[in-house]
């Protein structure tokens, strides 16, 4: 019997670059075959020929072994293709059943059947194993239940068959992802094939048959998952071993540095209750717990950018009083929020605009009037130190991989030379070669005196990366653990702690 | 960051040098480009309507017609000058047209109710501008109120306070010294001087744009101000500084109005604000903010005023002029919608 579906020598090239050069790719009824490679390998560019977005140059793609031309979305959606895309296509405002079948909607002449549509969605999520309500608004809802609402939208079209999902976990925690999983073994076992592009290597075991890696947009190889170790697979798509394992768990800091920045009984009216923890010079201090838990808050609340209803914020022993943003960074404390795009960077404008942001007063002079010369070369010594690949100082950001835009947020912060910094998931949506590059950076960061804050959702990097780690759930810190007594267990169990049973107990 | 973005092939191990491959160069370059591209077109639009009317029309190309145009452009190019600052940031102001209507009474009043000395006049209706626009900028900025709202709100206030003031009669000030020749004077033989006033205005303002803090926070705000304010920005106190700025060139061009005119005519002013903000789309400043120039505004302001002096010349009824301008409006923003996704295509598609 054929394949499901067969991609054969499929080349796709984009004015000066050849994005996929040969590529092949086989995907079989009930599989989940997983799709690695580093940013930028054409795994982005494979899916979007496969739903009709680009047409590719050269090559065949077959399902069920019948040569087919896919020449759009819609067609794409008519062979049974549905791609779950990286950044959700939801409308936020409408519900979970108008948002599932929108175009589609039950209708007697020009009037909508919402309660037709109602019954047709609960059947749906019935069907497929997915709890949430109908008439659920999807603004209100988690990204991951946004995530399952995807998926259901794209079940909701009774022939699809082959299922892409980009990066489905990046944005969910791992009791989450565990619901994600059972809905994916259960797709299986009606049949589809999935395609998953993960950067999570730990996923990927979990739930892939095998593993298709691409590189600099060439096919290098497909395995059975069981046969291939992590560091095959990451050296197959970076082309090299990497050297990164023999930094692998900091030395114990000891507790004698100076305390340079120290919360105490941080509340916000919302959610945070109570927190309090020291950082000291040259600590990297990590902050574990689940989607939620508050960490991204108490960094927010720290710097200003959400007001605190109770909570004293010391820097060097003195207590200070921080109700904006810039007068955090005027203590020395650069946050590096979680959202890069949104939150971190302007996207539009070039690589010297963005460093400097945070440090024009080094390369003003009277008037106000910048010093253009000036400005470029303090951009460009933070380029040269942190490596940021880039053409020049007047590259727009935009144009950069995630990698290098993330190493931009760190050169407008050590350009202002901050003391404290506070990074929250540094290496979201980075590939493998780039994250080592920052912990790298981190550590050297640290090594040089800076006190550092890393928020991280992914266990395995905390535990990497930081000298202790203070654990949240719901709100407050449930535990802090040193290095080297800690595990994922012991952490996942503070991160799980329930408060309300505790008191109740 | 997603592929599509970058479907250039970057590696960004370390140990590969930091020489990045050529082709990721291309949107760097590209973007730039298209930025001086399109006040390329804009220029190169005011170039080709100009020939077209010379052509057409023997009274077009005359040193008296070409000095009328430039005056006419004066009073729209000052309020589109500062309001481009505004709509950079991603705002928008409303309240431009009554605003300087406002200023010219305030003017008015100071000068002869009040028979204050002409500096004295000429620096209130300036300063009363920057007032108008730091409250708005307050509305904006402090209390979180959507420009659009804000500045709406302002235009009825500033229209109703303008008749209020001025009894809803014009205030002649024809019999104030000098005052007529703030705008009509002729420092420079055959210019008036408020063409000249114009010119060094969007001169400083430009320098003020792309070289200096505030034209710097200016652009941050436009393109992103949650990561403007993140980055430790006191972004509130600038966009007052913004919206006050705009505010003043709206007190200026009151004053250059009601020299004009010789009066200050409250009945005057609504619809100047939209004429502005045309001459910046036009000049191919976003209103998503984050891009645009002096220089494209000024050309804007040029091509509206190059259009409907054109027209008149040949005998268009003035009616079809408005029309004519409407769809010039149109045509910009869809150049530049098509400039930015080809663009944007050579990067990604």
């Amino acid at each position: 019997m054929s394949a499901l579906l067969e991609i054969r020598d499929v080349s796709k090239g984009f004015p000066g670059v050849q994005a996929l050069q040969d590529v092949d790719l086989v995907l079989d009824r009930g599989e989940v075959l997983a799709l690695v490679g580093e940013n930028g390998a054409g795994k982005s560019t494979l899916m979007k020929i496969l739903s009709g977005i680009y047409a590719r140059d050269t090559g065949t793609i077959s399902i069920d072994g019948e040569q087919v031309e896919i020449a759009g979305p819609r067609a794409a959606q008519e062979l049974g293709i549905s791609i779950i895309h990286q950044e959700m296509n939801l409308l936020p405002h409408l519900t979970v059943a108008q948002n599932i079948y929108i175009g589609r909607e039950p209708r007697v002449g020009p009037m909508l059947q919402e309660r037709a549509l109602r019954r047709q969605t609960q059947a749906l999520l019935d069907e497929i194993g997915i709890r949430l309500r109908p008439t659920a608004v999807v603004g209100d809802l988690t990204v991951a239940q946004q995530q399952m609402v995807e998926i259901a939208k794209a079940l909701s079209f009774e022939s699809t068959k082959i299922l892409v999902m980009d990066e489905p976990t990046s944005a969910i925690s791992i009791s989450e992802t565990e619901v994600l999983f059972r809905l994916i073994a259960s797709l299986r076992e009606r049949g589809v094939g999935i395609v998953y592009i993960s950067h999570r290597m730990e996923e990927l075991r979990e739930i892939a048959d095998r593993v298709t890696v691409l590189r600099d947009g060439r096919y290098v190889d497909t395995r059975d998952i069981g046969e291939v170790t992590d560091e095959e697979i990451i050296a197959m798509m970076v082309g090299r071993e990497l050297s990164a394992h023999h930094e692998d768990r900091p030395e114990r800091q000891g507790g004698d540095a100076e305390v340079v920045l120290s919360v105490r009984g941080l509340s916000t009216r919302g959610l945070l209750s109570d927190v309090s923890f020291d950082l000291h010079r040259g600590e990297i201090l990590g902050f574990a717990g689940l989607m939620g838990a508050g960490r991204t808050e108490t960094a927010r609340a720290i710097i200003g950018a959400d007001p605190i209803s109770a909570g004293t914020i010391y820097v060097r022993g003195e207590e200070v009083r921080i109700s904006r943003p810039d007068q955090a960074v005027r203590r020395g404390i650069g946050y590096l929020p979680e959202d890069r795009k949104r939150h971190g960077l302007m996207l539009e404008q070039d690589v010297a605009f963005n460093v400097t942001m945070s440090s024009l007063a080094q390369v003003r002079g009277p008037l106000g009037v910048l010093r253009g010369g000036k400005a470029r070369q303090l951009a460009s010594s933070f380029v040269d130190a942190l490596r940021i690949k880039t053409p020049s100082t007047r590259a727009m950001v935009k144009n950069l991989s995630g990698g290098n835009q993330q190493k931009i947020v760190i050169a407008k912060w050590l350009a202002r030379d901050c003391d404290v910094l506070i990074f929250d998931e540094p290496t979201r949506g980075i590939d493998v070669g780039a994250k080592e590059e920052i912990y790298r950076l981190l550590h050297d960061l640290a090594g040089r005196g800076k006190a550092v804050m890393v928020i991280s959702s992914e266990l395995p990097e905390v535990l990497r990366l930081a000298h202790r780690i203070v654990v949240m759930s719901e709100g407050r810190v449930t535990g802090e653990l040193a290095n080297d007594e800690a595990d994922q267990e012991k952490v996942m169990a503070l991160a799980t702690k329930n408060i309300d049973e505790g008191d109740v107990a | 960051m997603t592929e599509s973005q970058a479907p250039a092939k970057e590696r960004q191990t370390s140990d590969e040098g930091a020489e990045a491959p050529p082709e990721q160069s291309t949107g760097g370059w590209r973007g730039r480009l298209g930025q001086g591209l399109q006040q390329l077109l804009a220029f190169g639009t005011l170039m080709a309507l100009m020939l077209f009317f010379a052509v057409a029309s023997p009274n077009f190309f005359t040193v008296s017609n070409l000095t009328s145009i430039l005056l006419a452009t004066a009073v729209i190019g000052i309020l589109a000058v500062g309001t481009t600052f505004v709509i950079i940031t991603g705002g928008i102001d409303l309240s431009i047209g009554t605003g300087m209507t406002l200023c010219s009474v305030v003017t008015g009043l100071l000068l002869t109710d009040m028979g204050l000395p002409l500096i004295v006049g000429v620096l209130g209706g300036i300063a009363f501008g920057a007032l108008v626009g730091f409250i708005n900028g307050f509305n904006v900025a402090v209390l979180g109120l959507p420009p659009f709202i804000a500045t709406l709100a302002m235009m009825m206030v500033a229209q109703g306070l303008a008749l209020v003031l001025s009894g809803v009669r014009p205030i002649y000030l024809s019999g104030v010294p000098g005052f007529q020749q703030i705008a009509l004077g002729q420092l420079v033989p055959r210019i008036p001087n408020a063409v000249l006033i114009l010119f060094a205005l969007a001169l400083v303002l430009g320098v003020v744009l792309t070289k200096t803090v505030l034209g710097r926070m200016t652009y941050a705000i436009g393109s992103n101000e949650e990561a403007t304010r993140l980055s430790g920005i006191n972004t509130r106190r600038w966009l007052l500084g913004i919206y006050a700025l705009a505010g003043a060139c709206t007190g200026l061009a009151g004053v250059v109005l009601a020299s004009r005119l010789s009066s200050a005519q409250p009945q005057l002013g609504m619809g100047y604000e939209l004429q502005a903000i045309a001459a910046v789309i036009i000049g191919g400043t976003s209103l998503l903010g984050g891009r645009g120039s002096i220089l494209g505004t000024l050309i804007g302001a040029l091509i509206m005023s190059v259009l409907i002096n054109g027209l008149r010349i040949m005998a268009v009824q003035s009616e079809w002029q408005t029309v004519v301008v409407g769809i010039v409006v149109l045509v910009a923003v869809f150049a530049d919608n098509l400039r930015k996704r080809r663009a944007e295509g050579g990067g990604r598609a």
